[in-house]
């Protein structure tokens, strides 16, 4: 103990409390927790049917129990390749599209910040609607359908690949396109000889990672009426016929881990060579 | 300064050339293999999906007249000449687009403090027995992988229709995918300081206050401030299936093409969630010197 009572004595800046740190940390805190039961309010909770409810919800587990097509397997598998298809699909076109103007938003490609702004704003905009959302108004426009999910996907994508893109582009070593101007190469030859090469790698990671995510989007943009197993998935719910439900649930579950392996064995595949090459 | 490139005997040039050719040949097959796998599968999409290429481009146009009529008041007017006719309901609006963000926030917070705890019982270095790691960390892969919108599909069912189901759907998908990210974390902290303080007999919860948690606090907050924009983007389609916030009137005003009503909702959140983005960014840049800084 007197050791402690020592290292007091000589180092008192080190164990003096810090009361204003504290009563920073303690006020946040009460803050957050006010906000927190504060918000029920606005929220109308139907306290009396909370109870019910979650008996309820034990019940629908019981119920699920053993997972079962009812039948309809084909439909179902046939609903998730489309699924499949969807996102695959999606993902490849935002990429298209992304890629050039990830570009212009890149600041080592287009040094003009006036130039560059108006890409960057609409990458926020667009990645600011969530993928439903762009599912809905695609409906109005090509009508119901996968061909809605499709385009669906491919705009929230967009948004959200082109501020990736420009990030990564932005990102690469300059020392090689100045390589490639000081050996005589100008313009679009410096972005294919200078940049390209270095982005495209760490690009197609990012690609396979957004498929691998989209297959789990494309799995609700049903609910909309967008394709895809969403669609049935929540027809079964509304109709309550839970041991469907868990038979969609599990395929989904299922399809999502296997894409998942094979994204991520290619991924590392492509890690791998970069790290071989370099 | 005078320089002489150096030319090689045309022996070994040949031997050079024959070898930059070989190599750059199978570099171009195995892109044009990987070219003719994507297209293969583009192929089968198209099938599979029933997309006839054509309709995009007889219909594309149509996309951006949409943009035009969502421009574009009932009386013909651009909509930014008559903000006030534009934002007519703006105070519902404001009042749903706050119950969203607040969803996002109680959903957020309770995920969080889920995933917290179940975090050190999934990291083995932590817990010792295995099957309690093994079976928290296939609970959370569960909560993670089933979209957030099934459940709240389900405690609609439930619950009835409004904000309790939804922020109970994004609560379970949080703790999903906050705890695997906590455990993560923990899994990969520096044990040195545990076992400093073990050494010296501190008990499991002090060693778990003073070296664990100094460790992991400032990623973990950081993680969860991140989740919290995804979550207000979450939040904002739940209302779709009759859980809660803003997207029960989208999803109305967009049905029933009330274009100037749709893009008064969608001005709006994009705003807030960018408004989201921009400071949590400065909260977590503020979170990650503090960690640096330590």
């Amino acid at each position: 103990m007197s050791a402690v009572a020592d290292m007091k004595s000589r180092y008192p800046a080190y164990f003096r409390p810090r009361y204003g740190r504290r009563a920073l940390v303690i006020s946040l805190v009460v803050a957050m927790v006010a906000l927190y039961f504060g918000a029920f309010l606005t929220f109308d909770v139907p306290w009396n049917r909370i109870g019910p409810g979650f008996f309820q919800l034990i019940w629908f587990v019981e119920l699920m129990f053993p997972p079962d097509p009812g039948g309809h397997l084909v439909t179902y598998l046939n609903a998730l390749g489309e699924t499949l298809a969807i996102a695959w699909l999606g993902t490849l076109t935002g990429a298209l599209f992304a890629l050039p103007l990830g570009l212009m938003a890149a600041r080592n490609i287009i040094p003009s910040p006036w130039l560059r702004f108006p890409f960057k704003r609409l990458f926020d905009g667009v990645r600011g609607i969530d993928t439903l959302i762009w599912a809905l108004i695609w409906i109005n426009v090509v009508g119901l359908g996968p061909f809605a999910g499709v385009l669906a996907i491919a705009t929230s994508d967009f948004g959200a690949l082109g501020k990736l893109f420009a990030e990564i582009i932005e990102s690469a070593d300059p020392r090689e396109a100045e390589g490639v101007r000081a050996s005589g190469g100008r313009g679009l030859s410096e972005i294919r000889f200078g940049v390209l090469p270095q982005v495209l790698p760490v690009i197609a990671g990012q690609i396979l990672y957004f498929i691998e995510s989209n297959t789990r989007s494309a799995t609700i943009i049903g609910v909309v009426g967008a394709g895809g197993i969403g669609l049935h998935l929540s027809e079964q719910i509304r109709v309550l016929e839970w041991r469907q439900v868990s038979f969609l649930i599990l395929l989904i579950l299922i399809s999502v881990a296997a894409i998942d392996f094979v994204s991520s064995k290619l991924r590392a595949g492509m890690a791998g060579r970069k790290a071989a090459s370099e | 300064m005078p320089s002489a490139v150096v030319r090689l005997p045309d022996r070994q040039l040949d031997a050079l050339k024959s070898a930059y050719a070989q190599a750059a040949l199978a570099k171009r097959l195995r892109t044009a293999a990987i070219v003719a796998v994507a297209l293969a599968l583009i192929a089968l999409s198209f099938i599979q999906a029933e997309i006839d290429p054509k309709t995009f481009f007889a219909k594309i146009g149509g996309f951006f007249s949409y943009f035009d009529r969502m421009a574009t008041l009932e009386s013909g007017a651009r909509v930014w000449t008559d903000p006030a006719e534009w934002f007519w309901s703006f105070k519902r609006n404001l009042r749903l687009i706050g119950v969203t963000v607040l969803m996002a926030y109680v959903g957020t917070l309770t995920g969080a403090i889920a995933g917290f705890g179940l975090s050190f019982l999934a990291s083995p270095n932590l817990t010792h027995n295995r099957w309690t790691v093994f079976f928290v960390k296939r609970g959370l892969e569960f909560c993670r992988t089933v979209p957030g919108i099934v459940f709240a599909l389900m405690f609609v069912v439930a619950f009835g229709l409004g904000a309790l189901p939804g922020v109970l759907a994004i609560a379970i998908h949080t703790t999903g995918a906050l705890g695997k990210q906590f455990f993560e974390t923990t899994e990969n902290i520096d044990m040195r300081p545990v076992e400093g303080l073990r050494s010296v007999g501190a008990s499991w919860s002090q060693t778990v206050r003073f070296a664990a948690l100094p460790q992991v606090l400032a990623s973990f907050a950081s993680f969860a401030l991140l989740r919290f924009e995804i979550n207000v983007r979450e939040a904002t389609v739940l209302g779709f299936v009759g859980a809660g916030g803003i997207g029960q009137d989208l999803m109305e005003d967009i049905r029933k093409f009330y274009y100037s009503d749709t893009s008064a909702i969608l001005v709006l959140i994009i705003a807030v969630v960018i408004a989201i983005d921009l400071s949590a960014q400065q909260l977590r840049r503020l979170l990650m010197g503090a960690e640096r800084g330590r």
